[in-house]
């Protein structure tokens, strides 16, 4: 698996380290119980395409916001995590 | 059911093995049943298993997607064992390792358990000091477990390494001697052959690919095969789990992994227990009754539904592998492979009702899934049969993600790839 650093090119795996599942977003401090069970333990899970954090410590040091087909490994994009929002 | 015996055994090899019947009945589903197992693994056969044994549940089709031994039960590395930490875990484990004694004659059917002993090694002091206080913990749960010092260790396991410029220097090492493993296929197969028997339909080639709804009931599933109404649907489906819950929309703490697994060429005996190493490096090996060396580590470490792994894990493995025991190095390798891991949130396994009513479900059990075979269908099946936990599974309850009340045998939090 060769994951697309938006910073570095293409590297292989084993300089990234894995955090897990972009989507979740930490909710307002005032969201309640449920909003935080839901935030910190549940998960879609999905077989096909995952937003994922990793991050290149092999490399640039950035974390990066991977989009990648969980059926078969196949990378389906990769940016940097800060303002990821306003990236393509 | 043909029973196998020593003199049916005779019987068929004179009359050249002609006259055996299959081990279990081709079924195909009935109008409806009482209860729908879906998933043919090691867990969802014992269910049905222990649904007809123990509570005379009978009417019960369980529904596989492959075939029977295609999936989990068939890509693990069969080590059975008990060595918890925490009394959640210590009972119901400690139940599945007495199941484990005495299942292959409840099955009639030889599942080849081999009581070898399992240990935990300890390459460091801080390592030993953990091992010695899970030992502790053990014996006050009542369980055996022994350490055993480098000395006694170099007796029973000679081939590692002891050597002064050891990388991992051995400090000693748990044993728990009524650990070991079972012959893996056997298991699925076995229970299958003894379920059939009971009445329970195995049905193959079966996919389901949705819910059969009244209001907020589950009333059945909708297969390949086309709709099977039933009573209760019991989902035994770990490594996909999350994916037949997300039909009904229900969201669990759980991510499937990959774990890749290895075995060598067929060896004379040379490691005679099953060796586990964590820590420094993370490393387990036994071999199997035909010479293999049947080994493994880490999880890959994201999520993934490919059943295949990449090379850095397989470099990482055999690196700690060769620590150890670096009589590996000479030897070729003849197998490997990727298996699916229903990761859960705090590294323990899930066998409860659910928030739909009459759907159950037996999820998130990480690594420890194979040894937790007999004892997780024996529960699910209590579960199932009187619509409340068992005491040995009351604590795998879904909702202790809600409730605070978590079974973190590593204490690592809500990180999957790290349990």
């Amino acid at each position: 698996m060769r994951i697309p650093c938006p910073h570095c090119g293409e590297r292989a795996a084993e300089e990234f380290s894995y955090l897990g599942d972009a989507t979740v977003q930490r909710p307002a401090p005032d969201a309640g119980v449920d909003a935080f069970v839901a935030y910190a333990y549940l998960r879609d899970n999905p077989a096909g395409a995952l937003a994922e954090y990793w991050y290149h410590g092999g490399g640039c040091r950035s974390w990066l916001v991977v989009t990648r087909d969980t059926r078969d490994h196949r990378i389906l994009g990769a940016v940097d995590a800060r303002g990821r929002e306003a990236q393509p | 059911m043909q029973r196998y015996s020593f003199l049916s055994l005779a019987q068929k090899a004179l009359g050249g093995h002609r006259g055996w019947e299959p081990a279990w009945r081709k079924a195909t589903p009935k109008k409806s049943y009482d209860v729908v197992i879906v998933g043919g693994g090691g867990h969802g056969l014992a269910t049905a298993y222990y649904l007809a044994r123990n509570h005379g549940i009978t009417n019960v089709a369980l529904v596989e997607r492959g075939w029977i031994g295609g999936g989990n039960v068939g890509r693990n590395t069969t080590v059975v064992r008990s060595n918890y930490l925490l009394p959640d875990n210590q009972h119901f484990y400690e139940w599945s390792l007495k199941l484990w004694h005495e299942l292959s004659e409840d099955l009639n059917y030889n599942v080849m358990f081999s009581a070898r002993g399992s240990m935990f090694l300890a390459t460091s002091l801080g390592g030993a000091m953990a091992l010695r206080r899970r030992g502790n913990g053990m014996r006050l749960a009542g369980i055996d477990a022994d350490w055993l010092e480098p000395d006694d260790l170099r007796r029973i396991a000679p081939n590692l390494d002891y050597s002064d410029g050891a990388l991992f220097p051995l400090y000693g090492a748990l044993i728990q001697r009524r650990g070991g493993t079972a012959r893996h296929d056997a298991v699925a197969w076995g229970f299958a052959r003894a379920a059939s028997d009971l009445g329970v339909d195995i049905i193959e080639d079966c996919e389901v690919v949705d819910f059969l709804r009244e209001g907020e009931r589950v009333t059945g599933v909708m297969t390949a095969k086309g709709p099977i109404p039933a009573g209760r649907v019991c989902l035994a489906t770990a490594g996909s789990a999350s994916i037949l819950a997300g039909k009904l929309g229900l969201k669990l703490p759980i991510e499937s992994h990959l774990l890749q697994a290895f075995v060598s060429e067929g060896l004379k005996p040379v490691v005679n227990q099953v060796l586990s190493w964590g820590g420094s490096g993370h490393f387990y090996i036994s071999q199997s009754d035909k010479g293999g060396l049947v080994f493994g580590g880490d999880i890959d470490g994201y999520n993934s539904y490919a059943q295949r792994g990449n090379l850095p894990v397989v470099e990482d493995v055999v690196e700690g592998g060769l620590a150890i025991l670096p009589a590996l190095g000479r030897l070729r390798l003849l197998r490997q492979w990727g298996g699916l891991m229903d990761m859960s949130m705090d590294g323990s396994p899930i066998i409860d009702r659910t928030p739909v009513r009459n759907l159950y479900l037996n999820a998130g059990w990480c690594y420890g899934g194979f040894k937790a075979t007999p004892a997780s269908g024996w529960c699910f099946a209590h579960t199932i049969a009187h619509d409340a936990p068992h005491a040995l599974n009351a604590a795998y309850r879904l909702d202790r993600f809600a409730t605070g009340h978590l079974i973190d045998e590593k204490g690592v939090g809500a990180q999957p790839n790290l349990h």
